[in-house]
C-alpha cells in the first residue's frame, strides 16, 4: 500500500502555487513577461523529452510529472522581463541538459536546476541580466517590440529602466515598504511580489509539501544579518530589515528555492542549517560583493554543502538517547 | 481544536496515518461464524523458533487437541491437530511466510468435531501456581498472535536478572483493514482480561498497562469497567497511527521507556502481550484448550462478504474465500494487513498458521513505478525507529551492504512505513529485507 502522494502530485502543486507570483509578474511587467515564463517552460519540457529519449529512459511517464516545468517556471521567475528569448532558451536548456540529467536527472542533481541555469546566464550573457532592467508598460504592442527587438527606439520608450531596489549605486531609487510587499517594482518576473510568493509559498505549506522552518529561519537570518552587519555603501535603507527581505530574489529563493528536496538536506536539523546557512551568505553578499542581489548564489553554496550537512546530521536511532541523570 | 483532541492521546514520535482504514468493512459484523474445514494442513512451523517435529505419521486417527507435532528444545511450540480425522500424510507443504516447503501434518475431517479426552475441562483457576501456569501455556503450543509468533511460555521465562514490573497488553490493532482483534475484545472482554491476570500472575508482575486506539473507544469503556476495581491495571486510548501496536511505539506510548530496534522490551522492565495472545492463554489454563483455532479477519474489496471467521489453524484459505465470497477478478492475496502483509504467490496451497489473523483481497492492487529517491525526507520523518530509509535504500540497492550495515540496516524493524509515505514509490523494505537476508547468509557462512 502506498500513500496518495507521488512525484507527479507533488511537482504539479508546485506548478500550481507558482501561479499568484507569475500573474503579479505579468501585471508589473507586462505580456513579454508570460513569454519569457511560457518559452523557458516549453524549452524545458522539450529537452528533457530530447534528453530521455537519448537515455532510452520512458519519455511520457517523464515529462506527465511535471519537474520540467518547474524548473523551466522558476527559471523564468529569476530571469529580468526583459530577457531575450534566445537566452531563457539557452538557460532552460542548461538547466535541464546540464544540471539536471548530466548528473542522473531527477533526484541525482547537485544543484537547483533553476538556480545554477541563472547563474550560467549572469556569466553568460551578462548584459541580459545585470543591467536593462525595465519597468514595461501592459500590451500587446510592446510584447511584439520586446520579442522581436526591431525598434529600440520607438514604441519602447515608455518602457522605463530601473535598477533593482537592492542596487547600492548612487541615485538608486528607494521604495515604499507596501510597494515592495505587493511587488510594482523593477526586477525579475516573479520575484518582486512578496505577497503573491506567500499565497503560493502557504499552499504548498499547507500541502506539507514544504516544511515551514526552511523559508522561515532563512528569511529571519537575513533579517537579523541586516540589523547588525555594518554596510559598505551606506543607503537609507542599508540597515533597515524589512526592507532588505521584502526586495530582490529572497521570497522567491526561501519559499521555492532553498525548499527543493533534491537539493537541500534529508533532516529537520540539516534543513535548518542549510536556511541559516543560506541566509548568512545571502546577507553577506549584499553588503560585501559587487552584486547586488545574493540569494542565487547562497543557494547553490549551501546545495554543495548539503552531503556534508547530510553526514553530520544523520537521525538519531530509536533508543540511543543518552539519558540525563 | 483537532490538535487539542489529539494530544491527549499518548502515542509516539513518526508513524504513519494510513489513507485508506478500511475496518468499516468488517468492523460491525457480530458473532464471528466458525468455520469447519474438510482438510487442514498444520504446519511443525508456525513460531519463532526450531520447528516442531511430527510424532504422528500416514494413517493414524488423531482427535481435536491431540498432540501431532512436539516443540523441539525450548524456543519452539507444540502442534495440535485442530479437527478429528484422519492423518492423510505428513508432507513438506510451502509456507505461507517463508515461501519455502516446509513438513505439515495434513488431517482429514471424519465430521465429528470431539476433544481427545482430558482436554477441554473447565478447573479453578484461583488456586494454580505460576509455574503451572507457564506449563499449560507450553504444552498448549501458544505463540505470540499479533503476528510475530514468538513462543510465548518463552516470553514468560525472563532472564533472572531482568526485572518486569509492567505487562503491557496491545489492543491497538494498528494494521488497516484487520478487525480480528476488535471483534476478540468486543466479543470476550472478560476472558482477555482474566487471561492477563494469569500472565501477570505467571510472571509475578504487579502491574499491567492496556493500550486502545482512539478508534476503538467502545472497547476502551468495556475494559475500563471490568477493571473498574483494579487500581493496578490501566487502560489507556492511543491515537490511531500506524505501528502503535508494534513493542516499541506501544511501550513509548504508554509507558514513555524507549529501547533500541533489536533490543527487547524486558530491557526496559516489560513484556507485551497481543489481546488474542491473552485469549489463548485464558483458554489453555481455564479449560486445557491447546491452540487450534483463532479469529481471522477476511477482507478487502476482492470479496463481497468481507468478515471476521473463527478458523481452525491450517486451513486452506481457498475455503475462507468461498465462505467470503471472493470475486472473480482479483489480483492479490495478502496474509496480514496492508503493511505488513505478506503478499501469497499460490492461493490453491495457502493455509492459515497461527499468525494469520487477516486474510487481505484486492482487485486492484494498483502498479507504481518507482523512481529514484526526490530526497524528500518523508520516508526519515516516518520511521518510527530513527533510521534513514532514503539511504538505505539507495545502498541496499547498490548492493553496498558493509555501508548499509554502517547505516543501522540490521535495526529495521520493516514495518513498512518509509515505503509507503514514498511519494517516488521507492520499494524501500524490499530492498531492505533483501540486504538483511544476504547479510545474515554470509554471516552464517563467515
Ligand atoms: S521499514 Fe525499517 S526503515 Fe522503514 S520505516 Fe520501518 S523501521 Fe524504518
Ligand atoms: S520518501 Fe522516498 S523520495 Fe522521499 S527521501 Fe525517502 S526514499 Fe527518497
Amino acid at each position: 500500500m502506498y500513500d496518495a502522494e507521488s512525484i507527479p502530485r507533488i511537482m504539479w502543486a508546485v506548478v500550481f502555487s507558482l501561479i499568484p507570483a507569475g500573474i503579479a509578474g505579468v501585471f508589473t511587467f507586462g505580456y513579454y513577461g508570460f513569454c519569457v515564463v511560457f518559452i523557458s517552460s516549453i524549452t524545458a519540457v522539450i529537452t528533457e523529452m530530447g534528453i530521455l529519449l537519448l537515455r532510452k529512459k520512458p519519455v511520457l511517464n517523464t515529462i506527465k510529472d511535471g519537474s520540467a516545468v518547474v524548473t523551466g517556471i522558476l527559471l523564468a521567475y529569476t530571469l529580468p522581463p526583459s530577457t531575450p528569448w534566445y537566452v531563457s532558451v539557452v538557460g532552460s536548456f542548461f538547466a535541464i541538459a546540464i544540471v539536471k540529467h548530466a548528473f542522473g536527472g531527477l533526484g541525482n542533481n547537485i544543484w537547483n536546476p533553476a538556480l545554477a541555469a541563472r547563474a550560467f546566464l549572469q556569466v553568460a550573457y551578462p548584459a541580459s541580466i545585470n543591467s536593462d532592467w525595465r519597468v514595461l508598460q501592459h500590451g500587446i504592442g510592446n510584447l511584439v517590440h520586446n520579442i522581436t527587438k526591431t525598434d529600440p527606439g520607438g514604441k519602447l520608450v515608455d518602457a522605463i529602466t530601473r535598477a533593482t531596489p537592492l542596487a547600492k549605486e548612487a541615485g538608486a531609487e528607494t521604495y515604499h515598504l507596501t510597494q515592495l510587499f505587493v511587488g510594482n517594482i523593477p526586477g525579475c518576473i516573479g520575484e518582486t511580489s512578496v505577497i503573491a510568493l506567500l499565497l503560493g509559498g502557504a499552499y504548498l505549506m499547507y500541502k506539507r509539501y514544504i516544511h515551514w522552518y526552511v523559508p522561515f529561519y532563512y528569511i529571519a537570518t537575513v533579517f537579523v544579518m541586516v540589523l547588525i552587519l555594518p554596510p559598505r555603501i551606506v543607503t537609507p535603507w542599508a540597515n533597515n530589515p524589512l526592507y532588505h527581505i521584502f526586495s530582490g530574489g529572497l521570497f522567491l529563493g526561501a519559499f521555492f528555492m532553498a525548499t527543493d528536496m533534491v537539493t537541500s538536506p534529508l533532516t529537520k536539523r540539516g534543513l535548518i542549517i542549510f536556511a541559516v546557512g543560506a541566509g548568512a551568505l545571502t546577507a553577506l553578499i549584499r553588503f560585501y560583493s559587487g552584486y547586488p542581489e545574493g540569494v542565487c548564489y547562497s543557494i547553490l553554496l549551501m546545495n554543495t554543502a548539503t552531503p556534508l550537512i547530510d553526514r553530520f546530521t544523520k537521525p538519531r536511532l530509536y533508543g540511543t538517547r543518552v539519558k540525563k541523570v | 481544536m483537532i490538535n487539542l483532541v489529539k494530544s491527549k492521546l499518548k502515542t509516539f514520535v513518526g508513524g504513519i496515518h494510513s489513507r485508506e482504514d478500511g475496518k468499516i468493512l468488517t468492523q460491525d459484523k457480530k458473532e464471528s461464524p466458525l468455520l469447519f474445514p474438510k482438510t487442514v494442513y498444520l504446519f511443525m512451523s508456525q513460531h519463532i523458533g526450531a520447528p516442531a517435529s511430527p510424532i504422528v505419521k500416514k494413517g493414524d486417527f488423531v482427535k481435536k487437541g491431540q498432540l501431532v507435532g512436539t516443540a523441539q528444545g525450548f524456543v519452539s511450540a507444540n502442534v495440535h491437530a485442530s479437527i478429528s480425522g484422519k492423518v492423510a500424510d505428513v508432507v513438506p507443504w510451502p509456507h505461507p511466510i517463508t515461501g519455502v516447503r516446509s513438513p505439515a501434518v495434513v488431517i482429514e475431517n471424519c465430521g465429528e468435531d470431539s476433544w481427545i479426552e482430558g482436554m477441554s475441562v473447565a478447573s479453578d483457576i484461583d488456586l494454580i501456581s505460576p509455574d503451572e501456569i507457564r506449563l499449560l501455556i507450553q504444552s498448549a503450543g501458544i505463540v505470540g498472535l499479533g503476528g510475530a509468533t514468538f513462543p510465548t511460555h518463552v516470553k514468560l521465562t525472563p532472564p533472572k536478572d531482568k526485572i518486569i514490573d509492567t505487562v503491557v497488553m496491545n489492543g491497538a490493532e494498528c494494521e488497516p483493514y484487520l478487525t480480528c482483534d476488535y471483534r476478540l475484545m468486543l466479543e470476550k472482554p472478560h476472558e482477555i482480561i482474566q487471561g492477563l491476570k494469569l500472565v501477570m500472575k505467571c510472571i509475578g508482575c504487579k502491574k499491567a498497562h492496556i493500550g486502545i486506539e482512539a478508534n476503538k473507544s467502545d472497547v476502551y469503556t468495556i475494559f475500563k469497567n471490568i477493571v473498574l476495581n483494579d487500581p493496578d491495571i490501566k487502560v489507556d486510548l492511543m491515537e490511531v497511527k500506524y505501528p502503535q501496536g508494534a513493542e516499541h511505539q506501544l511501550i513509548k506510548a504508554l509507558l514513555n521507556r524507549e529501547f533500541k530496534p533489536t533490543q527487547l522490551p524486558l530491557e526496559v522492565g516489560a513484556i507485551v502481550i497481543n489481546v488474542g495472545t491473552a485469549f489463548a492463554v485464558y483458554e489453555a489454563v481455564k479449560f486445557k484448550r491447546p491452540l487450534i483455532e483463532r479469529m481471522v479477519t477476511v477482507t478487502g474489496n476482492g470479496v463481497e462478504n468481507p468478515q471476521n471467521f473463527l478458523v481452525r489453524l491450517g486451513t486452506p484459505i481457498q475455503q475462507l474465500l468461498e465462505e467470503a465470497r471472493v470475486k472473480v477478478n482479483i489480483n492479490k492475496v495478502i496474509f496480514g494487513g496492508p503493511m505488513m502483509g505478506i503478499a501469497q504467490g499460490n492461493i490453491e496451497s495457502a493455509v492459515t498458521i497461527k499468525g494469520t489473523g487477516g486474510i487481505l483481497v484486492l482487485t486492484d492492487a494498483q502498479k507504481w513505478e518507482s523512481h529514484a529517491c526526490i530526497r524528500c525526507g518523508r520516508c526519515i520523518d516516518s520511521c518510527p525507529y530513527g533510521l534513514n530509509p532514503s539511504e538505505l535504500s539507495i545502498l541496499c540497492e547498490a548492493k553496498e551492504f558493509n555501508l548499509a550495515l554502517d547505516n543501522n540496516v540490521m535495526e529495521c524493524k520493516e514495518c513498512g512505513c518509509c515505503s509507503y509515505i514514498c511519494p517516488a514509490k521507492r520499494p524501500i523494505v524490499h530492498l531492505i529485507k533483501f540486504a538483511k537476508a544476504d547479510i545474515a547468509k554470509r554471516k552464517a557462512k563467515a
